[in-house]
């Protein structure tokens, strides 16, 4: 079966059977192996990609269904060749991966969780990151990493220090009621 | 860890749907799939055709009715999570998904999926027995609704025959002023299949006095199932009127064994768990001042 699948902004036309999952189809056809392979029957998240922003599991998905959403792999993150998202940074930093197998599951699952809450209780990333097993961590530092993702973007979408008072200060002598 | 082969359609209307599983008794419908796929990846299920229902219109969204919300069979769990309206209506059913499989997994899995595998185990066919709600299904001569104590019969199987597709589920909404609900589960891991799962959803007059009350169990049997709590009616509900309802209709409740628990401990914990989700829906209805909805 003919399938257009849009994958991290590409439009790509793939010939599949219908068996093929998505995350096959990723790895496989598009050649996009940062999608994990791990149980292949939905427990561990190793193959969490995005749909349409939501966090799925391609391994439960077959790509002839894929059609119309816009899917987001790990690959996509990335903001230029070379650079890593802010949620993979964070990761870096506090060490929130150790053999890599979980983690662009994770930091998918985190990039969704920090688009919609941008100040997440531990509770919230508990429960965001509850459906990714991860065998390495004991999680702690996987949790501490989207903490830091959250106050940093938190922080990089805050208006810089001064620049409020100044707003308001303009408002208020420019008469504009 | 691959499907065997199938055929992939995609209908354009519920009857076209219906159709072609009527002339095929081996093909399977398939929405958000979380559970059916994970079933063809371990050839548990070989279906000739999968019928992809998800993008169909006529099976979408969340109605308002007067003394129910009807789910069309496709709405994804995720959907009713966000509901503000099911929030206020039916808050038993909101309590129960956080248990229902991890949030990924309630992006995509449905509503009329959940209710059409029939897990015993599972959350939502568990308020649909406690609460009375009726499943709707179209096969290619109409429609019928058949109550969910009627619609699962055991393990994985319903009242489904081929031809028929679940095409909405209606959950009755209590109009009394004071609703409480809870909602109590235990698993091995954070959403995994539960052991034994208690719902419970009462209503109080002004003066604390029970109208009405309902108790389900999932888990513990080859299916959800609701126990007898209609003593508690009329009364003044008090900690040892629960538990000795609760004990009385639990007894011989019938509880299957396997590696992860014994009947007994099903059994055991069914009373335990039934008496707590009582209690906590009783002290939810009693910390609502009588507002009407």
């Amino acid at each position: 079966m003919k399938v257009k699948l849009n994958v991290n902004g590409q439009q790509r036309e793939v010939e599949v059977e219908p068996r093929k999952t998505l995350l096959d189809t990723l790895r496989e056809d598009f050649l996009l192996v940062g999608s994990h392979v791990g149980c292949e029957h939905g427990v561990c998240g190793a193959c969490t990609v995005l749909l349409d922003g939501e966090p799925s599991r391609s391994c439960l998905m077959f790509a002839v269904q894929a059609d119309g959403y816009e899917i987001t792999t790990i690959e996509g993150l990335a903001p230029a060749p070379g650079e890593l998202s802010v949620v993979q940074d964070a990761f870096c930093e506090m060490h929130g991966l150790q053999c890599g197998y979980c983690t662009p599951g994770m930091v998918l699952t985190a990039h969704a969780l920090l688009n919609h809450n941008d100040t997440p209780s531990r509770e919230d990333i508990v429960e965001a990151i509850s459906g990714n097993i991860c065998r390495c961590t004991g999680y702690g530092q996987i949790v501490e990493a989207v903490e830091f993702a959250a106050d940093r973007l938190r922080k990089a979408n805050a208006p810089k220090q001064g620049v409020l008072e100044a707003a308001e200060t303009n408002t208020s002598h420019g008469g504009r009621k | 860890m691959k499907p065997a082969p199938f055929e992939y359609v995609r209908p354009d209307s519920l009857a076209e749907a219906c159709g072609i599983l009527a002339a095929d008794e081996d093909a399977r419908v398939i929405a958000g799939g979380q559970t059916l796929i994970p079933m063809l990846a371990m050839r548990l299920a070989r279906p000739t055709k999968l019928v992809d229902i998800l993008r169909l219109k006529e099976l979408k969204g969340i109605r308002s009715e007067d003394g129910a919300i009807v789910f069309g069979a496709v709405t994804r769990q995720v959907e009713v999570e966000r509901s503000e309206e099911v929030h206020r209506r039916l808050p038993l059913l909101i309590k129960a998904l956080r248990w229902v499989g991890h949030p990924p997994t309630r992006n995509r899995g449905t509503v009329g999926g959940s209710i059409a595998h029939a897990d015993p185990s599972a959350e939502i066919p568990l308020v649909a027995v406690t609460l009375g709600a009726e499943i709707e299904i179209a096969n290619p001569s109409g429609r019928t609704k058949v109550p969910a104590d009627e619609f699962f019969i055991g393990p994985m199987l319903t009242s489904v025959m081929p031809g028929d597709c679940v095409c909405a589920v209606h959950f009755p909404v209590w109009s009394h002023a004071r609703v409480g609900t809870g909602f109590h589960e235990v698993s091995a891991r954070q959403s995994d299949f539960a052991f034994v799962a208690a719902a419970a959803q009462v209503a109080l007059d002004e003066n604390g006095r029970c109208i009405e009350a309902a108790l389900g169990l999932g888990g513990v049997g080859d299916r959800a199932s609701r126990v007898d709590v209609s003593a508690l009616v009329g009364k003044e509900v008090d900690h040892v009127a629960i538990a000795d309802v609760v004990r009385a209709g639990t007894q011989d409740i019938e509880a299957s064994s396997d590696l992860h628990a014994t009947a007994a401990y099903r059994r055991r914990v069914a009373a335990v768990f039934g008496t707590r989700a009582l209690e906590d829906a009783f002290a939810d209805a009693r910390s609502q001042g009588g507002m009407v909805q």
